[in-house]
């Protein structure tokens, strides 16, 4: 620890507590609250009721739940493929090489959401590929958005490898598949679901795109809570954003569990 | 040495030897060649040349050591052999075949690297299974082998524990394992000792002798900075420095009789003096004369005169030097005396003395004629290198 004497840790709790509190759980806390909520025109809210979650993981929410974690698993899966692969192939090219993957996986990141979304739509609303009106616009969106953090983090991953495993493996007679599958992907696994981790959890809350893309029969949640809270509906709005970060969250800590048992060093 | 009492718990063959395939057995890649040859081998990166035209032939069943400093183009030779360097010219051979264009993982080569690189993720089995898979050995051969490894370095009781919970003289043995296990013909060793503390490295040499005596057909290239090494395991040493192969021999020649002085100064201790050859069998440093065997060296011409510390003694006799003392230490079993004779330092390693001289004063040291050595003056650059 950083800090030896008593006082001075006691005064970086305080600290800690006075930024933590307000910046981050008491806004979560006023959702949960808000969420149980018949009415609120006090300072506190009044008349608990868990209706709005009975209403919220059935009919069309569920619907837009399930959606929203098809298409974060999708995209994720898909994002974690293209950028894991493409960060494993900038480590083996030139400096220049490099350079150019990295500015064109940072593009997405770089670019506000909308455009992103802009760009996919008018990309995909016309001949040969006609994606628009149908759910794969959308996930292809949250893939290109989501790939982008999945490079940078199995790119820092790779430069972190000591390139003396790979090449105890091709020593020992393995070709460069074998070292891939047997050695290079195992030893980048924790980062490889941190990865998946993040792209998932960020693909869960995605909303600026998806707003200019989705079709009728694919609404994602996030766009529900969207649409309960612009027409008025705070508390089912908050009873929705309830479930999407408690799924978000049970779906990371799942990940993490995968994570700790495949971290060997 | 201890062949007899190592314990045999594993079910392993009864022949307890993986030397050369044995007959009736798949192989990895035909017989496993033997021997390494090096024809002219130059590596240079980005135009700056590490190493420097090599030739240097390792016989089958031979431990050549390669000793140098850091950056002398060691390791770089031994990544040549393994395929991770390729020369800019020249041909490595590995068993009478030109592998100057196969990459790494067609050589069929054991190899250990000063880290291990034991793959944290696998077992010790596992580990040492790798390179059988990867050699697509026979399934139901795979334990067999792995065990018969493990029993080799010893480790047959820790297969299934993970690299992490051993001891870095334990991943050291999996190690070796792990590069024995495919039954290579050439062992590559890139400094397996430099990560062991003093103690445990001693114990890891004699157990590499004994590997060596029960491997006798595998050739090992032993890449090092201390001769000790060197010159306990080697068959033969090859010095090198800045690049280039300074000397090759035997480990008694290249002390005896070293051919240059960077050999002379880092194959064990040695005074260097700088003398001028006045007749046969007589040099002088300075105005002192000495007898010593002077070869073909032609009177007049200048050379570097090389004696061993131990082998320079206290008091008169032939080939006195006299000067004053310059430091003393104490060594335990031996004293070293520093002294300076005529401006030029000479040590002298001593058993323990009673009454060791005090500091500055005057001290008479001598050595036999037999016991030195006349190199070329300035032999193979060797500047700034002295006793």
């Amino acid at each position: 620890m950083l800090v030896h004497s008593r006082a001075g840790k006691w005064a970086t709790w305080a600290v800690f507590l006075l930024l933590f509190v307000p910046l981050f759980a008491v806004p979560l806390l006023v959702i949960l609250a808000a969420s149980l909520a018949t009415h609120w025109s006090g300072a506190f809210p009044s008349g608990p009721t868990v209706e709005r979650y009975a209403a919220a993981t059935s009919g069309d929410s569920l619907q837009a739940l399930t959606t929203s974690l098809v298409t974060a698993v999708t995209a994720s899966v898909l994002a974690l493929t293209l950028g894991g692969w493409a960060a494993l192939a900038a480590a083996s090219l030139r400096t220049r090489g490099k350079r150019f993957l990295d500015a064109l996986f940072i593009l997405p990141v770089a670019v506000p959401s909308v455009v992103v979304g802009l760009a996919v739509l008018v990309a995909y609303s016309k001949p040969p590929v006609l994606l628009n009106g149908t759910r794969w616009i959308v996930i292809l969106a949250h893939t290109v958005l989501v790939t982008a953090f999945a490079y940078q983090s199995v790119a820092a991953a790779v430069r972190r490898l000591d390139p003396m495993y790979e090449q105890a493996a091709a020593g020992l007679g393995a070709s460069p598949a074998r070292v891939l599958w047997r050695v290079r992907l195992p030893l980048l696994l924790p980062s490889l679901t941190s990865a998946a981790g993040l792209c998932f959890a960020l693909s869960m809350g995605e909303l600026s795109a998806t707003m200019m893309l989705y079709p009728p029969d694919w609404t994602p949640l996030p766009v529900q809570i969207f649409a309960a809270t612009d027409r008025g509906s705070l508390f089912t709005g908050a009873a929705l954003a309830v479930v999407l970060m408690t799924t978000t969250l049970l779906v990371l800590a799942a990940v993490s569990r995968i994570r700790t048992r495949a971290s060997y060093r | 040495m201890s062949r007899a009492t190592r314990a045999t718990p594993t079910p392993a063959p009864a022949t307890p030897v993986p030397t050369a395939p044995a007959p009736g057995r798949s192989a990895p890649t035909a017989p496993a060649p033997s021997g390494i040859r090096f024809d002219g081998v130059t590596v240079s990166y980005g135009g700056n040349v590490v190493l420097d035209r090599l030739d240097l032939t390792v016989e089958p069943g031979e431990v050549m050591a390669l000793l140098g400093p850091s950056g002398s183009g060691k390791t770089t030779a031994l990544r040549a052999v393994a395929g991770f360097v390729r020369p800019a010219s020249g041909r490595v051979f590995l068993g009478g075949r030109d592998v100057t264009a196969l990459p790494p993982h067609r050589r069929g080569i054991g190899m250990v690297v000063q880290s291990y690189a034991l793959f944290p993720h696998l077992k010790v089995k596992d580990n040492v299974a790798f390179g059988l898979k990867a050699h697509r050995t026979p399934k139901a051969e795979i334990p067999g082998r792995v065990a018969e490894a493990l029993e080799l370095v010893g480790m047959a009781t820790y297969a299934e524990r993970h690299p992490r919970e051993l001891s870095g003289g334990q991943q050291q043995r999996v190690a070796i394992a792990r590069a024995l296990a495919i039954r290579p013909g050439v062992l590559l060793l890139d400094e397996p000792l430099s990560a062991l503390d003093a103690r445990l490295r001693s114990g890891m040499l004699a157990e590499l002798a004994r590997l060596h005596r029960e491997l006798p057909d595998v050739s090992i290239l032993y890449v090092t900075h201390d001769q000790v090494e060197a010159l306990t395991l080697a068959d033969r040493i090859a010095v090198m420095d800045r690049a280039r192969l300074q000397d090759c021999g035997t480990p008694r020649e290249l002390y005896r009789r070293p051919r240059t002085e960077f050999t002379a100064s880092f194959v064990g201790n040695a005074n260097l003096l700088p003398v001028t050859v006045t007749g046969d069998g007589s040099v002088g440093l300075g105005d002192r004369p000495l007898t010593v065997p002077t070869g073909t060296a032609a009177p007049g011409a200048t050379a570097t005169l090389c004696v061993r510390p131990h082998l320079v003694g206290l008091g008169a006799g032939p080939n006195a030097l006299t000067g004053t003392v310059t430091e003393v230490q104490w060594r335990g079993s031996t004293h070293r005396l520093h002294a300076d004779v005529d401006g030029h330092p000479v040590m002298a390693d001593l058993r323990e003395l009673r009454e060791p001289p005090a500091l500055g004063t005057p001290v008479t040291l001598h050595f036999a004629p037999e016991d030195a050595v006349l190199l070329p003056a300035g032999a193979a650059g060797t500047a700034g290198v002295g006793p």
